[in-house]
């Protein structure tokens, strides 16, 4: 492609800006976490002595461990569940096409913009009568339930576009319909499956409003609701606190830079197909 | 269907009854697997969507008896400046959420696509997609803290000698919400602008070839083929950053709490406060029912201006 050189380097240093203040704000926090505990440094100075204790007492205090816990569990409780439930649902209505299919895409596509404020009042008065408040179930119930709308739209969108010929052979061979969608189907829909599982495992990690709502324990709840917590507690103390929300961002870091390319084609295909 | 016609008229008769009955069996079976996903879905989502509904028409601290009250709680939402302000907010976030990222998210795709493939563009991708993975109460807390008055954009400000514009952004009344706006911005670019990238480079290559023949400059290229043939990405685009506007929670809860005054509250921030400090649950309801209709009468036009377009 012939693009003039100065235009080629302006657009290169656009790019590198552009970088720049994508990544500057984490530079400022590691830089401020390794200030002495309870100072108020400036955004970007590096202290005269790093005190890396401060990444160990932020590991103390915030409990990593026990989070880390919490927030696996709860994404295993998720996801796996969410998978199944939706792809079920997403062949039934897109592949077998049964009576009321049309009805049921729409009852589920209704739900996709819902916002989760819109329905949470509700959701915290049910899970207090039926003593589900305050455990991880009253995290995972609902976000498995408020990812329906997506996961089903976006299992059908694959299964209304597998050609019928592959079903009818399976059908002359005798297959019940659970054989159909368990042994060919399925691993033929392994790739949204996969995708659609990234989506969701994310999401889960980073929710916040249901954990701050749900779950008083900051020990039971998702990594970002745990954040929520430790915010509250040690906002005054900004060193630890830096220290802290990056300790915290680990994991999330360690998994992006791992599988940055599935990653990153999963979320766009997700705003796309959403 | 072909082949169902070539037979005789009888076996096709002795054949339909007995396919109905499979067809009954087949149509039991497929709603068997709906039931789950059904399930979970009108007990979490229906149930509480028609719950805030019914709540919305009653007086309720959530615990005590009910008091009917018709549309009073709606009427309360628009006379009361602090409720109907929120709208207004979320209206503001829309802007510096949404507009804002699709715009600039263009302009930079743009650049990015004529300048920098290979390895840089490969890093940039990446880059400029981490905010978009970290969890939002991540960016609130980072932001909150670079926006405070020892901050880094104040040492920026100082620096480059604006030191009178230095303050505490995020208590200011002014400037809270534009405040709030620069996060959303910092979240949603890097998003905005890899998607709309992914499609720039599903564009036939042959059309800017052929543009740039003509000796076309950037903007004539960008206005000419970029634009009119993202429209579909374009309308992506702003479908999920106007939800996150609209919706806001976990930026603003974090980083002002809704604060200074009501300065940046947002309606998902008011539904939680009113709902879980003030205990006035039919009145968080109406609000919350409010919000669930302008999300959907905002977003129906966008989906169909791109959805038509793509077609």
């Amino acid at each position: 492609m012939r693009v003039a050189r100065g235009e080629l380097w302006a657009g290169r240093a656009l790019l590198i800006v552009l970088m720049a203040i994508t990544i500057l704000p984490f530079i400022s926090i590691f830089t401020t976490a390794l200030h002495p505990s309870g100072t108020v440094p400036n955004g970007l100075d590096w202290p005269a002595s790093p005190q890396w204790g401060n990444f160990v007492q932020a590991f103390h205090v915030a409990d990593m461990p026990t989070l880390l816990l919490s927030s696996t569990f709860i994404v295993i409780a998720v996801v796996p569940v969410s998978l199944i439930i939706s792809t079920m649902a997403g062949f039934a209505i897109g592949l077998l096409r049964i009576p009321g299919a049309t009805v049921l895409l729409f009852l589920f596509v209704f739900g996709l913009t819902l916002p989760f404020p819109g329905i949470i009042i509700p959701i915290y008065i049910l899970e207090r009568t039926v003593h589900l408040y305050n455990t991880r179930l009253a995290i995972v119930l609902p976000l498995i339930a408020l990812y329906m709308p997506f996961a089903v739209f976006w299992m059908r969108a694959h299964f209304v576009n597998m050609p019928s010929e592959i079903s009818d052979a399976a059908r002359v061979d005798g297959a019940s319909t659970w054989n159909l969608f368990w042994r060919i189907h399925v691993p033929l829909a392994r790739a949204p499956i996969a995708s659609l599982g990234i989506l969701m495992s994310v999401w889960t990690w980073n929710q916040f409003l249901l954990p701050l709502v749900l779950v008083e324990d900051p020990s039971q709840r998702t990594m970002a609701g745990a954040l929520g917590a430790f915010q509250g507690h040690y906002a005054t103390d900004i060193p630890l606190l830096c220290a802290g929300t990056l300790l915290l961002l680990v994991p999330t870091l360690i998994v992006f830079i791992l599988f940055q390319r599935q990653i990153i084609a999963a979320l766009l295909q997700g705003a796309v197909k959403g | 269907m072909v082949t169902l016609d070539n037979r005789p008229a009888a076996s096709v008769a002795s054949r339909r009854t007995s396919l109905n009955r499979g067809v009954r069996r087949e149509t039991i079976v497929g709603w068997l697997f709906v039931v789950p996903a059904l399930g979970m879905y009108a007990v979490f989502v229906l149930l509480p969507l028609l719950l805030t509904i019914l709540y919305s028409f009653y007086r309720w601290n959530g615990v005590g008896p009910m008091a009917w009250v018709g549309l009073k709680n709606y009427v309360t939402v628009f006379q009361v400046p602090d409720l109907i302000g929120t709208i207004v907010n979320a209206f503001w976030l829309v802007v510096w959420f949404s507009f804002i990222p699709v715009g600039l998210g263009l302009v930079v795709a743009s650049v990015i696509h004529r300048v920098a493939t290979g390895r840089l563009g490969e890093i940039a991708r990446t880059v400029l997609f981490l905010p978009q993975v970290i969890p939002l109460v991540a960016a609130g807390i980072i932001w909150g803290w670079l926006l405070a008055l020892p901050g880094l954009i104040n040492q920026i400000l100082k620096a480059v000698g604006l030191a009178a514009f230095a303050r505490a952004w995020l208590g200011d009344f002014d400037w809270a919400l534009p405040a709030v706006g620069m996060i959303g911005i910092w979240v949603l670019l890097g998003f905005c602008t890899v998607l709309l990238l992914t499609g720039m480079t599903k564009v036939d290559p042959a059309l800017y070839e052929s543009a740039r023949m003509d000796g076309a400059g950037w903007l004539q290229e960008f206005l000419a083929i970029t634009v009119p043939l993202l429209r579909y990405e374009i309308g992506v685009c702003l479908t999920v950053t106007v939800i996150a506007a609209l919706a806001a929670f976990d930026i603003v809860y974090v980083a002002t709490a809704g604060g200074p005054g009501n300065s940046t509250a947002v309606p998902g921030i008011q539904i939680y406060m009113i709902a879980f400090t003030q205990r006035a649950v039919g009145l968080a309801s109406a609000l919350a029912v409010l919000l669930m209709i302008l999300v959907v009468v905002v977003i129906i036009p966008i989906q169909r201006l791109s959805r038509e377009s793509a077609e």
